[in-house]
């Protein structure tokens, strides 16, 4: 496999260790906004992350520090199971609203008993099912982001009018779990299209990935793991008739780092990998991240925009620029200028 | 005359206020070119009015839901504000940019879930550091219900026990977490009811405020009863003085058969307010402000929801039409229809032949809502001889402009407020329970 000469694309984990709170979250998003990350990510899940561990909601945290931050991307996880679409996509899309472009989100299901069990509303069912349901919430979600067109609000006071109507679209969406009638009620958001970040490590997501993800997880160290989970990824996502480059997979490491020189290493093990096109970027998930981050920032990071494969400041707004992402077209827009042509 | 606490060392009763993000009907304007006029959707104007609400020292700032654009003969309502965002999430980036002010979302009971739900709110309660509130509505509606998952839509009399056992059901979550829980049962909790069976452990340890502070918006039968049995905080339509003080003494008469205390509900009535250097500068400016409320095609899309029939043939300056009405029709979704249609002609074309009226003057007219107007002294003694004669507690004010329309209002009615020992001269708590004067729920 040819190197890779796209620039490495960097991500960290702000969660685990204590203290859960709004001002830890704001210093951690702050200080991966220094070392230049693209994204920052929080995890999430209806239940308990462990028995009497507490747990607030990702989304609405990263809300919190939108403001308290100007360039960083901010990407909780949202789970797709027991929510309803039409909520998970005006989450999303304020997201980016109060971020001013700058949203994505982690897609993952809830596949235990233990979280049917706190909603009532269905019973657990198997992951690969859950999978193939998350892939259709998420096609729904995109298509209620459309159903505003960029120019849809006019405010023609000529008429009297302050939308134009012909540019706001129901999206009739139908499934075997959910039906979705649309149109949204937030308005297209800044990005398009928020940034979908799926975990691809289980063989059985990697079909929904390689379909509707714009940024891949794979959790692992191994190198050679990881090569082959993004041909794997790369390869699927040729067949759904996707660019390959649109998807950008990342290998998720758990950073466990004591010193400076375990900084200094870190960045050297990730030189090489991404030398050897084994992943397009990282996803560093620190065990401490008081700790871990600080070093990442200070040690890591340093040594990458030394070599010429992190960069040193943030050359666009939005979390699709930082990612080299295009900003999707309306499928809507699309759809009505071919027709009229 | 204020003591060091802040607080007024009068037997005043103290003004609570709040301030409502301008939303999507024709109240707010939009067609006008003043000063104070802007996006309603990009973040920077919440934080400039929540911001204006905070310099006020106004106790919340309150935010609407939308979960279906609404529909008029079958297509998308063009005319007014349309698109927001969604509330939890816009009130914790508030969060961020304030630092007193309660922030209140409106959360429709009939579609979500109460273990989702109370997540979103008590991590709301933590993001801010207890400022959190939940405006409680519920939904009768399938054409709403098309948005989600369960389609349907409940009877008027299940939306009322569903929101009831939700709010009972939330309130459950919020304590199952009690402070120095063993690490085994923290977050513990088990629900079988009516609408609501669910188990397992509550993932948000209890928040500053013990209990996000609820409201309840409402004026029915039904309304009362559920706001008196368990909000902290009333939202209802503003009427006169008089009805003002019915509704307040009936509501508060209602508490005790609950087991609690009249303090334990502030009654606050949403109200709009115009100011004007003299009484005749503000009507002047109120007559205006009901002009761009109520355009030409606003006043004809009026007539229709209640004729019930196509009526683009008129013309909005002339007279009411003479066709008869078709009162079964149902031309517009997603509104509420607060009154009976056949008594809503007859009462409109009484009024239109008296006064020789057209169209839009009609719907000018018959739909005004009250409000203050008048210069900022006069406002402000109206407004206090609301609170101090038992007509209300407080005001939720929403006004007509995006994201400015409370500027003027800070500046020139809260400090006469203040001046008469009525509204505090600082925040003397830091959580929403703390400005209101509700106790924190053991």
């Amino acid at each position: 496999m040819p190197p890779l000469n796209r620039p490495l694309r960097l991500a960290v984990a702000i969660d685990g260790g204590a203290p859960q709170t709004a001002s830890a979250f704001v210093d951690r998003a702050q200080l991966a906004e220094r070392g230049a990350f693209d994204f920052v990510t929080l995890d999430d899940s209806l239940g308990q992350p462990a028995p009497g561990v507490a747990r607030l909601d990702a989304l609405a945290a990263l809300a919190r520090v939108a403001p308290t931050t100007d360039r960083i991307g901010l990407v909780p996880t949202v789970t797709t199971t027991h929510t309803e679409p039409f909520h998970v996509s005006t989450q999303v899309a304020t997201l980016d609203w109060v971020s001013r472009g700058r949203a994505g989100w982690i897609v993952e299901v809830s596949a235990t008993e233990a979280e049917a069990r706190l909603v009532g509303r269905r019973p657990a069912a198997p992951a690969p099912e859950l999978w193939h349901e998350a892939g259709e919430v998420v096609d729904v979600v995109t298509r209620l982001f459309d159903s505003w067109e960029d120019d849809a609000e006019i405010r023609d006071v000529a008429t009297g009018r302050f939308v134009d109507r012909d540019k706001l679209h129901y999206v009739d969406f139908e499934s075997a779990t959910f039906s979705v009638r649309g149109p949204s009620i937030v308005p297209r958001p800044p990005q398009g299209h928020p940034v979908t970040v799926i975990d691809a490590t289980p063989s059985h997501v990697r079909a929904t990935a390689a379909r509707y993800a714009d940024v891949a997880l794979i959790r692992t160290d191994d190198p050679d793991v990881a090569r082959v989970a993004r041909a794997d990824l790369r390869e699927r996502t040729r067949a759904w008739g996707r660019e390959p480059d649109r998807l950008i997979v990342l290998a998720s490491l758990p950073v466990d780092l004591d010193a400076s020189a375990d900084a200094v290493a870190l960045a050297e093990f990730a030189a090489s990998w991404h030398t050897d096109g084994v992943a397009d970027g990282f996803h560093f998930r620190p065990r401490d991240p008081e700790r871990d981050l600080r070093l990442l920032v200070d040690g890591t990071v340093p040594v990458l925009q030394h070599r010429g494969l992190a960069r040193h400041f943030y050359p666009g707004a939005t979390l699709r620029e930082h990612l080299g992402l295009p900003r999707p077209a309306n499928r809507y827009a699309l759809a009505r200028e071919a027709s009229a042509r | 005359m204020t003591d060091t606490s802040g607080t007024p060392r009068t037997s005043r009763k103290s003004i609570h206020l709040a301030a409502h993000f301008p939303g999507v009907n024709n109240t707010t304007v939009w067609s006008a070119s003043p000063r104070a006029l802007g996006s309603q959707i990009d973040f920077a104007s919440f934080t400039h009015l929540a911001q204006t609400a905070e310099r006020g020292l106004f106790d919340f700032f309150f935010l609407a839901e939308g979960l279906r654009l609404r529909e008029h003969q079958g297509r998308v309502h063009d005319l007014d504000v349309l698109g927001r965002p969604e509330a939890i999430t816009v009130l914790s980036a508030l969060a961020a940019v304030t630092e007193r002010l309660g922030l209140a979302a409106t959360v429709n009971a009939t579609f979500n879930e109460p273990y989702e739900l109370a997540r979103r709110l008590a991590s709301l309660d933590h993001l801010s550091g207890g400022r959190a509130a939940w405006n409680v509505v519920t939904s009768s509606d399938a054409f709403t219900g098309e948005n989600f998952r369960r389609g349907g839509f409940l009877d008027r009399a299940d939306r009322y026990t569903r929101a009831a056992e939700f709010v009972a059901t939330a309130r459950e979550l919020w304590d199952s977490w009690p402070p120095g829980a063993e690490r085994a049962r923290a977050g513990a909790f088990a629900h079988h009811g009516h609408h609501f069976d669910i188990e397992g452990r509550f993932s948000v340890e209890r928040g500053p405020q013990g209990h996000p502070v609820v409201i309840q918006a409402g004026d029915s039968s039904e309304g009362r009863e559920f706001a008196a049995a368990t909000a902290d905080i009333v939202f209802t339509r503003h009427g006169t003085l008089e009805a003002g003080r019915q509704f307040y003494a009936d509501v508060k008469g209602r508490l005790a058969a609950h087991g609690r205390r009249p303090e334990d509900l502030k009654i606050m009535p949403g109200v709009t307010f115009v100011l004007g250097d003299t009484a005749a500068e503000a009507q002047e400016k109120a007559a205006e402000i009901r002009h761009q409320q109520i355009s030409p095609q606003t006043a004809l899309l009026t007539l229709e929801q209640i004729w019930g029939v196509d009526l683009s043939r008129y013309d909005p300056d002339g007279p009411l039409p003479d066709i008869e009405p078709d009162y079964d029709a149902q031309l517009s979704q997603g509104r509420v229809r607060h009154a009976d249609p056949r008594a809503v002609v007859a009462s409109w074309r009484a009024l239109a032949e008296e006064k020789g009226l057209s169209i839009r003057q009609t719907v000018i007219e018959a739909t005004g809502r009250q409000s203050f107007i008048g210069t900022p002294a006069a406002v402000a003694d109206e407004m206090d001889t609301f609170v101090q004669t038992d007509a209300a507690d407080g005001f939720i004010l929403i006004p007509h402009l995006t994201p400015g329309g409370l500027d003027d209002f800070v500046e020139q009615v809260v400090p006469l407020l203040q001046e008469r020992g009525s509204f505090r001269t600082r925040y003397t708590g830091s959580t929403l329970r703390a400005h209101l004067g509700l106790a924190q729920p053991s």
